[in-house]
């Protein structure tokens, strides 16, 4: 004699325990997240490009949360970005309790081959607001946005370190759902690392990609030399964690609210930024 | 509880003739009643099978006739490889708006409907989330013809349950079934050797386990659930896990543009991958179970275990082929063993029903228990019709049954003359 409201939304606290259990012997996770992948990938490129080619230096590590569901927000740039995967290893190399850390991507990258089959493997998922819920409130995870998306990532080298609008505050609004910390990052080094120098639009029409950059090693090197960085000094600064648990009943519901903590978020990381940049006496030296 | 007499539309699929076996070997089902247009392919003990087409008139006749409460709706087609795409429209569309009609009305005796449905209402696409709620909408229109059918009947289906407020109005949405006794466009391909894949393109895949199916279509008779509910097992694979666990090769022919043309020179070539499957090859789909479990539903198998299953039953399957046994409903003999007054009530009661009784009826024995369990369900008349089929032993324990509970007189007399012309 069960009678469900017809909505299903106001269930949610306890299906948290519903959750699928884990099947030891999979290699794959239900988000189609890799170990053997991402293994792969950490000893062959993480590994390198963290400790020799970016030489990552990272503070305040302790800011990200050591349990619970986290959503992590960064600047990002460069053509094939490398912040993302740098923040999830310095997590993994730095903090007390490493944890796996779920990095959102444009939904076109779900539907364009190759990126398809690679992206779900080492983590990535589709930014979809129903994904960061479940990942975060769910599922209690660390969940790393990039609310700049691709203008973030297609601004020009003469913009670097210049944050773009940061959306909608569709991002803020996903914590505030789940009820979890935000965690502002900012990471220098990457600008430099990835420079983009132009961009082709007939090219990017006819690949069907994004945007189509021009950088120091692409496109004339071919498409894996997009992995082809530049040896920048990488700093990567986790600021303190913002609350939303205590901003009231359904903060999400107040625009105005919303706004306001993505534009105190975007402050602060573009603050980090500048501060960062100031004491930073080489690009390639740190 | 409170379902007891049920008409399952849709008796000759799959899913319609296990929920059948399921409730037949519960007393509490009185009625079992099933409509198809072909005959059932699984063996029945006492559900009663009408050959009718979709006609809404007819089976409104059979539904008031029978003062059915629970109709079970299973004969929506969820595979384009079953039927051509327009007899499915015929089917899905049309076929649910006729038995729709034929539950409403305030004077009909319906209190339940349960509707199978599929998980293709939502579509696989670009931007839908990694799994889909109840309460989520497909994010583009359909255009796949099966898919826009589907997503019509469930039309008629929400219109139903808000003109009859009333009644339970129960849909499951169910994830690609997977499992020995199904044929559909992805056990096809799975049967063969060598995969074909999308190129570049890795979905995330989830099925259920046909008991599963069969299980939570009886779960929704069972209990009340009002709304829509996912049927998906745990779990989400990939679908190069998927064929690992197969033991299988991908073989990634199907190119990312073109994907259409290609697909239909393979059609040429004998391999029929639908559209629907097209989406679901580049795209994956994943639903949310959880609404469901909440319900107290608990899954047989996950995904990877239905996976792992229809794996053993393609190492065993060349060697069952060739004994070839199947069933083949006879009408005639069904009808004899149903209704002859010399079918022994015993034969007629065997199987699986006598073991599955609950216990608890006086201090009989659990199977003299069980019988006397369905004796009480039987009228007057029909009891009289049985006796000759009893002998004298049988006869005067039943007479002493007779007297200690009803206490028809009707049926003390028939007995008594019985007894006295047997001497």
């Amino acid at each position: 004699m069960q009678r469900e409201p017809e909505d299903g939304a106001p269930a949610t606290r306890d299906l948290r325990d519903l959750l699928p259990g884990i099947e030891p012997e999979r290699q794959v996770n239900d988000w189609g997240r890799s170990e053997r992948v991402e293994g792969f990938m950490d000893r062959v490129l993480y590994d390198f490009y963290y400790h020799l080619w970016f030489r990552c230096e990272v503070e305040g590590i302790e800011h990200v949360p050591a349990g619970g569901g986290g959503l992590l927000v960064s600047n990002h740039s460069g053509a094939l970005p490398p912040d993302g995967p740098m923040i999830g290893k310095a997590i993994k190399e730095e903090h007390d309790r490493p944890r796996p850390l779920y990095m959102t991507v444009e939904h076109f990258f779900k539907g364009y081959p190759g990126f398809s089959m690679l992206l779900p493997k080492i983590g990535c998922v589709p930014a979809h607001p129903a994904n960061v819920h479940r990942l975060l409130h769910d599922e209690r995870q660390l969940v790393l946005v990039f609310p700049e998306g691709v203008k973030g990532t297609e601004k020009l080298y003469r913009d670097r370190y210049r944050l773009q609008r940061f959306g909608r505050g569709g991002f803020v609004a996903a914590a505030m759902r789940a009820g979890v910390p935000i965690v502002p990052v900012a990471v220098m080094g990457a600008e430099e690392a990835a420079p983009v120098f132009g961009h082709v639009p007939l090219l990017k029409r006819l690949t069907g990609l994004i945007y189509f950059p021009i950088t120091p090693t692409f496109p004339h090197g071919g498409p894996l030399a997009m992995l082809g960085y530049l040896p920048a000094k990488f700093k990567i600064r986790f600021l303190p964690p913002v609350r939303t648990d205590d901003l009231g009943d359904e903060p999400w519901q107040d625009r105005s609210l919303v706004q306001t903590v993505a534009q105190d978020i975007r402050a602060s990381i573009q603050e980090a930024l500048v501060d960062m940049v100031a004491t930073r006496k080489s690009v390639w030296f740190g | 509880m409170t379902s007891r007499r049920v008409l399952i539309t849709g008796l000759s699929t799959y899913w319609g003739g296990r929920l059948a076996q399921a409730l037949e070997a519960d007393p509490r089902f009185a009625a079992i009643i099933g409509v198809d247009k072909t005959p059932p392919k699984v063996e029945l003990q006492r559900t009663e099978f009408v050959r009718v087409v979709d006609q809404h008139s007819l089976i409104r006749r059979i539904v008031e006739a029978a003062e059915i409460d629970t109709v079970v709706d299973t004969r929506l087609v969820v595979d384009s490889i079953v039927t051509a795409p327009r007899l499915a429209h015929e089917n899905n569309v049309i076929g649910t708006m006729n038995i729709l009609a034929a539950c409403a009305g305030s004077d009909s005796p319906v209190r339940k409907v349960v509707f199978k449905s599929s998980a293709h209402f939502y579509g696989a696409q670009q931007d839908d989330p990694a799994y889909f709620t109840e309460d989520m909408e497909r994010p583009h229109p359909a255009r796949i013809p099966l898919e826009r059918d589907i997503v019509e009947a469930e039309a008629a289906v929400r219109d139903f349950a808000e003109r009859q407020p009333e009644a339970t109005v129960t849909v499951l949405r169910y994830a690609n079934g997977l499992g020995p006794a199904l044929r559909t466009s992805h056990t096809t391909l799975f049967d063969r050797g060598l995969v074909p894949m999308l190129l570049g393109f890795d979905p995330r895949y989830q099925f259920v386990h046909e008991d599963d199916i069969a299980g939570c279509l009886e779960h929704a008779v069972r209990n009340d659930l009002d709304g829509v509910y996912n049927c998906a097992a745990d779990g989400v694979l990939v679908l190069s896990e998927v064929l690992d666990l197969l033991g299988k090769r991908a073989l990634p022919i199907l190119p990312p543009l073109g994907t259409g043309l290609a697909a239909g020179a393979l059609r040429r070539a004998g391999l029929h991958i639908p559209a629907e499957m097209l989406n679901q090859l580049r795209f994956g789909r994943a639903l949310d179970n959880r609404k469901l479990k909440a319900t107290g539903y608990r899954y047989r198998f996950t995904t990877r275990e239905t996976v792992l299953k229809l794996r053993e039953h393609q190492r065993v399957a060349p060697l069952l082929r060739r004994s070839g046994e199947s069933y083949r409903y006879e009408e005639e003999v069904e009808e004899f063993l149903r209704y002859s007054p010399s079918v022994r009530p015993l034969a007629r009661e065997t199987g699986r029903r006598l073991v599955n009784v609950p216990a608890g009826q006086g201090g009989a024995a659990p199977a003299q228990g069980s019988q006397v369990t369905a004796y009480a369900d039987l009228g007057g008349e029909e009891v009289v019709a049985l006796l000759p089929s009893l002998d004298g032993g049988d006869l005067r324990e039943l007479r002493d049954h007779e007297r200690s509970n009803a206490g028809r007189s009707g049926v003390l007399e028939a007995i008594d003359r019985i007894l006295d012309g047997k001497g």
